[in-house]
């Protein structure tokens, strides 16, 4: 789950990490009085949606006096913003932030992530802040300073200090801020649960302070249960909502470009279909993964789900049968197919337990648009030419 | 022969008496896997499926022998769980568990390591030795014996690939699923050189997913110490950049764990690639008739 930035900002000033002072509106006249108690006498008024880039889109902007901050704000209240991040159609912006202007002389990247590998977090932090990191991780490598952090030992001053002689910073009231600055996101990161942490840019201020001039936080959905003040922070108009939907019900949909509808038990083979669809020369309009207890119920919903996108022109049901027996399942879809209006071409390929009994259920029941495959390249096969009516 | 488990393999279950735990000890033990009894807080001293049960899993194991526990207690407390049995001296805890905190395993995988312990998973169908061992909730009836080593991320894509196997008439030695998860137990790196020793093994399957470098790890050791053919697929060339496949690990992250940079690095290594998992049955197949 990700948050955003004005939320993450908050989490921040809970755990003593400096950030800019600032308040969120939600129209034009809350931007502006939170401007007046703010005090000037610059204030930045920055969209905010779930998404990187929002300088880039116009979604950030500087602000010398309080007409100014309301000019701003009906500008970027309002708008579809779009970022590299957003997708082509971009994303409604709902809420501005508006915050004091700083006083930058270096900006910095700090972040926190799981290292996979090492199988503990790793702080990353470089000079280049305000770039994008992995543009940074690609092209310059050497300026990123990375400091693994064994949890079961916490941050210790050698982690502190390998970022600041990393970083070139050589003031020693400078060092002991940014340490302290690193040690207390460190902190938020294990306490909080979180995935990703990052700030881009944390800036240097003239008189040598650290600030987190953005905040960018994202939570492991696994641990949410054990943190209702994060869970509050949710914002559903930022999520997908047929993704939403499907996960209310146990599936896991995520929407694509393509036009053949895939229904697939376990996420492997979900993505196997995906590659196996692109493969026979067809394009996947979904990823779908119906879970370990497909049922009349599930399987109508992610019929339902995948029929609200337009272009799909067939769907593929590819499920491979383990302790769930294929003759229910074969029985759950035929009960699926009454409780929605599946009007295009369904493809089903039903392997493992009870198989044969399954394909009788479904022959047996004739009806025209369900089409019974062998296995799973017959199946994408045929997917293919029925989505091109040639089937 | 086989890796890890045989028919003689001494295994408890942990949250025996759930509804999860009970079903799929019931099938293990039909399947001829040594269920010594479980555990389950509050339930010591009581008998379920015909085994005892036990408070902790110290007990269970000075009372079996028990050497493998498999592992069904809720995401919530699994970690516990996992740490209790490394305690306790088991030496490999399959974890079925779906849904468990990053930073828990985190802690538990370090703890494990620490007492010597073997996991796999969390997140994961188990292990399966054909006709002699079943830890984990595979159907087993599509494990035939045969020759060839399976280790897998993903669940249903492990039966997709062993019933492929068996259709072209060969058959399963031990299937591994590792689960997807960004923390996970025994991987590729610690499976293929048991596959490579085991005299049973002749081929290795191996799929993999996007996320992590796992896979471009186990195309270096392949290279350079792997004797046996394997065939690989990656799941997810089609799926897009930043977006979580079902997997809590599956995720290219910027430009890093894609498909096509793994299936390069497993074909530069020799492997035997297939971009659909269709084809997996065939190329095992080809490799083991050269």
């Amino acid at each position: 789950m990700n948050v955003h930035e004005y939320q993450a900002k908050q989490i921040f000033a809970e755990y003593g990490v400096p950030t800019p002072k600032g308040k969120v509106a939600h129209s034009v006249e809350e931007a502006v009085e939170n401007a007046k108690e703010l005090g000037g006498p610059i204030w930045v008024v920055k969209a905010q949606i779930h998404a990187g880039g929002r300088g880039l889109g116009g979604g950030v902007k500087l602000a010398k006096s309080l007409d100014e901050v309301k000019e701003l704000a009906e500008e970027i209240l309002g708008m579809t913003l779009v970022t590299h991040q957003t997708g082509p159609e971009g994303k409604l912006v709902q809420k501005v932030y508006i915050e004091d202007g700083a006083d930058i002389k270096d900006e910095y990247y700090l972040g926190i992530v799981l290292d996979r590998a090492k199988e503990m977090p790793v702080i990353m932090a470089s000079t280049e802040g305000g770039m994008e990191i992995e543009k940074v991780a690609e092209e310059t490598p050497e300026k990123i300073v990375k400091v693994a952090v064994d949890p079961t030992i916490g941050f210790q001053g050698f982690h502190g200090r390998e970022l600041v002689f990393g970083l070139g910073i050589t003031d020693k009231q400078e060092q002991r801020k940014f340490i302290d600055f690193a040690s207390k996101l460190f902190k938020i990161y294990m306490d909080k649960d979180v995935e990703l942490i990052e700030i881009n840019p944390l800036i240097r201020t003239g008189s040598g302070d650290f600030l987190a001039l953005d905040g960018k936080m994202g939570f492991d959905d696994s641990a949410l249960f054990r943190h209702p003040d994060i869970e509050a922070m949710r914002d559903i108009s930022e999520e997908d909502s047929d993704e939403r939907e499907a996960s209310e019900y146990g599936l896991s949909y995520i929407s694509l470009d393509g036009e053949i509808g895939c229904m697939v038990n376990g996420a492997g083979l979900a993505m196997g279909t995906m590659d196996t669809i692109n493969y026979v020369g067809g394009t996947p309009a979904n990823f779908l993964d119906v879970g370990g207890k497909a049922n009349a119920e599930t399987v109508a919903k992610g019929f339902e789900i995948i029929l609200k996108n337009p272009k799909v022109k067939s769907i593929f049901v590819n499920i491979f049968g383990g302790i769930v027996r294929c003759d229910r399942i074969a029985n759950g879809i035929l009960e699926a197919t009454k409780l929605v209006d599946v009007h295009v071409p369904v493809i089903v390929r039903l392997d493992g337990t009870n198989a044969p009994e399954a394909a009788e259920i479904l022959k047996n029941a004739n009806i025209d648009n369900v089409i019974a495959a062998t296995d799973l390249l017959d199946g994408a096969k045929k997917a293919v030419a029925a989505a091109k009516g040639e089937l | 022969m086989s890796i890890l488990v045989n028919k003689d393999t001494k295994v408890i279950v942990q949250g025996f008496t759930g509804g999860e735990g009970t079903f799929h000890a019931e099938q293990c033990m039909d399947y001829g896997t040594n269920i010594v009894g479980g555990v389950t807080p509050n339930k010591g001293g009581q008998e379920h499926l015909g085994k005892p049960v036990f408070n902790t899993v110290a007990e269970a194991v000075a009372a079996t022998g028990a050497t493998v526990s498999m592992v069904f207690v809720p995401p919530a407390f699994v970690a516990d769980a996992v740490m209790e049995a490394a305690d306790a001296g088991i030496e490999l805890a399959v974890i079925i568990t779906e849904g468990a905190p990053v930073r828990d395993m985190m802690y538990a995988k370090m703890y494990a390591t620490k007492k010597g312990m073997k996991t796999i998973g969390p997140n994961c169908p188990g292990i399966i030795t054909a006709e002699e061992c079943k830890i984990g909730i595979m159907p087993g009836n599509i494990f035939k014996k045969g020759n060839v080593g399976l280790i897998s991320k993903s669940g249903t894509l492990t039966y997709e690939g062993a019933n492929q196997v068996c259709t072209e008439g060969f058959g399963i030695s031990t299937a591994v699923g590792i689960g997807g998860d960004p923390i996970i137990g025994l991987s590729y790196l610690q499976l293929l050189p048991m596959f490579e020793a085991d005299p049973e093994t002749e081929a290795i399957v191996m799929i993999g997913e996007i996320g992590g470098d796992l896979e471009i790890q186990a195309a270096k050791y392949i290279k350079e110490n792997i004797t046996k053919p394997v065939v690989a697929f990656i799941a997810g060339q089609t799926a897009p950049k930043g977006k979580r496949m079902g997997h809590a690990g599956a995720i290219v992250s910027g430009s890093a764990g894609t498909a096509k940079e793994k299936m390069e690095a497993l074909e530069a290594a020799g492997v035997k690639v297939v971009v659909s998992p269709a084809e997996i049955g065939k190329a095992v197949k080809e490799v083991l008739s050269k």
